[in-house]
């Protein structure tokens, strides 16, 4: 474990790099994302920053269609969000829900704003104080994905969890 | 802006009256049938209105035969193959002519503009030799448009019958801009696209406006605060304020009939449920309870009972409930999920998104559920809204990507589907009442 633990750290980086590059693929507005990891450079980041947040813990989870069920790999994910941000008290977070674009307006509001709640419960069961965190539903109003497939609108089902 | 209302307008009397002698004023049979497999729009001769401007005659025509022609119902014929190109509305026309030209009904206008736009406007029958109706209205001089509207209104409510739609306005978002960074605001607009003014400047988004019976105020979704909230705009004065402190975010909203009410939906740690408001203020009223999402309201027109959607039993459906909430009754049992339940006017429908089969659409059913049609299929497609007759139905459509939406409607009896021209992309279109 000891050993392995930072191969697998190093290789989520590179996935999370991957991720980023099939996103600007896809968009035909890469530079124009207002939430999310788009300013990327390489490497995981200073122990306690923010680009350690986004690039080595993970700074959103994914849901299912129409769903604000956590899935296990999202649950992985706001573990180590969790523990991150107990470690680094200084920060506060704002959760943002996000909804594809596969819904009417104003329900996608509502479930952006479930999910974002979810996230919170969650993050607060493990220990982060609530008094840090704020939370924002999108809705379907900001996707970081622009196409009409069901890879898209996958990556933009999600919370995302930002560190101020 | 000062403006003779409907109400004011004057029936004619026919100078010369005696003309009519052997005909009936009452015992018209020219009529639109506007239901029915075999139906076909009325065609009907509009030559240029009267006016010492002529131009200003042609202008004014030219928007009664477009409003006509994009009802669906009537058929306006080309004004160059008529026999007489100019109306003249202070005689009985010579219904011979109008015969042989295979013209059944037949609009003679005049208009001229002073201190006042005065137009006057007969819709003739020519087989019965008989008039359908006259009328003439003054309005303020800087509203040519909407007197071309009143008139087309006073063409279709005498032959297609029911009330017109045509002097109406349109409120909606406008969008601009890529998708993942969409600056969404506020515009108001005729109906037929016309008029185009902006309501916020896009610093912050603006979602889902909808009127208030007179039309002076508008509730909408304000991103303003982080989290959307609903406010309330007067369109008069520009003055605008929060409806309520409730939960963490509010949204959804949409007036009572008699405009004193706004419900809306309020979500908190998850949930979304119903509320109502007056709109003078005053503590909110929860409606629903529970920890589903409860949103999309619209009240019945005699303001007795809310049509919502809840995804309470798992996917989003249809529900109906009193006004003072409680006690919800699920409406639609249809495959996929219900959204957006738009009650009409009338009383008759409620219209709704409806998502299956990795489609939208937009549909109609009776208020009990029953007699379910679809109108319209697309892609994308959501938010229906009624024209206050009952009978038109807007709302947008997205063909996905990073293009944008666009307003269309289409007929209760699904023809007719027309785009609504707007200078960017469109969405949550909400229709006026008849202006006063």
């Amino acid at each position: 474990m000891v050993i392995t633990a930072p191969f697998n750290t190093a290789l989520r980086a590179a996935a999370m790099l991957l991720f980023v590059v099939v996103i600007a693929a896809c968009s035909r507005t890469p530079n124009a994302m207002p939430t999310g990891v788009g300013n990327l450079g390489p490497g995981g980041g200073a122990p306690g920053s923010q680009q350690e947040f986004l690039v080595s813990v993970g700074d959103r989870v994914f849901f299912e269609t129409d769903s604000s069920s956590l899935t296990s790999e999202a649950m992985a994910t706001l573990d180590k969000q969790a523990a991150w941000l107990n470690q680094y008290q200084n920060y506060r977070i704002m959760v943002e829900g996000h909804a594809d674009e596969r819904g009417t307006r104003e329900y996608n509001i509502a479930l952006g704003a479930r999910r974002g709640s979810v996230v919170v419960n969650y993050l607060v069961s493990k220990g982060v104080n609530s008094q840090r965190i704020t939370t924002q539903s999108f809705g379907k109003e900001r996707p970081v994905a622009i196409c009409n497939d069901i890879s898209c609108w996958s990556q933009n089902r999600r919370a995302v969890t930002v560190v101020q | 802006m000062t403006l003779i209302t409907r109400r004011n307008a004057l029936k004619l009397g026919l100078a010369g009256g005696a003309l009519l002698a052997g005909t009936s004023l009452s015992l018209a049979q020219l009529r639109v049938v506007v239901e029915g497999a075999n139906f076909q729009p009325l065609p009907i001769a509009i030559p240029d209105f009267a006016s010492a401007d002529p131009a200003f005659g042609k202008e004014i025509a030219d928007i009664v035969r477009n409003n006509l022609r994009r009802s669906g119902l009537f058929l306006p014929l080309d004004p160059a193959s008529l026999p007489i190109q100019v109306g003249d509305v202070n005689n009985t026309p010579d219904f011979n002519i109008w015969r042989t030209a295979n013209v059944d009904a037949l609009v003679m206008g005049g208009v001229e503009r002073g201190g006042t736009i005065s137009s006057s406007v007969r819709v003739w029958d020519t087989q019965q030799a008989a008039q359908v109706v006259g009328k003439s209205y003054n309005t303020d001089p800087n509203s040519s448009r909407r007197v071309a509207h009143i008139i087309s209104d006073a063409i279709y409510e005498s032959l297609a019958g029911g009330t017109g739609y045509f002097d109406t306005r349109v409120i909606y978002t406008a969008e601009s801009g890529p998708k993942a960074n969409r600056v969404r605001r506020l515009a108001i607009m005729d109906q037929d696209g016309a008029n185009v003014q902006y309501l916020t400047d896009g610093t912050t988004m603006a979602l889902t406006p909808r009127f208030s019976p007179n039309g002076d105020m508008v509730v909408y979704m304000n991103f303003a605060e982080g989290n959307p909230q609903v406010y309330l705009l007067q369109l008069s004065t520009g003055r605008q304020q929060r409806l309520a402190n409730v939960g963490a975010m509010t949204f959804a909203p949409r007036f009572s009939p008699d405009g004193g009410t706004v419900v809306f939906s309020v979500e908190q740690g998850g949930a979304t449920n119903i509320y109502s408001v007056g709109t003078s203020g005053g503590t909110p009223s929860q409606l629903t309870s529970g920890a589903a999402i409860d949103t999309g309201p619209s009240f019945s027109p005699d303001g007795s009972r809310i049509v919502f959607e809840s995804d309470r039993g798992g996917s989003p459906q249809i529900y109906m409930m009193g006004s003072g909430g409680g006690n919800a009754q699920r409406i639609s049992f249809g495959q996929g999920s219900y959204s957006t339940p738009v009650w009409s006017p009338k009383g008759d429908l409620i219209a709704f998104t409806r998502q299956s089969g990795g489609q939208f659409n937009i549909g109609i059913m009776n208020p009990d559920g029953s007699g379910e049609r679809m109108l319209y299929s697309s892609f994308h497609a959501e938010g229906p809204t009624w024209a206050p007759n009952g009978r038109v139905i807007m709302f947008f459509q997205d063909p996905g990507g990073n293009d944008g939406p666009k307003l269309m409607s289409v007929d209760i009896w699904g023809r007719n589907l027309l785009t609504i021209p707007t200078e960017s992309y469109a969405s949550d279109p909400a229709w006026s009442g008849l202006r006063g």
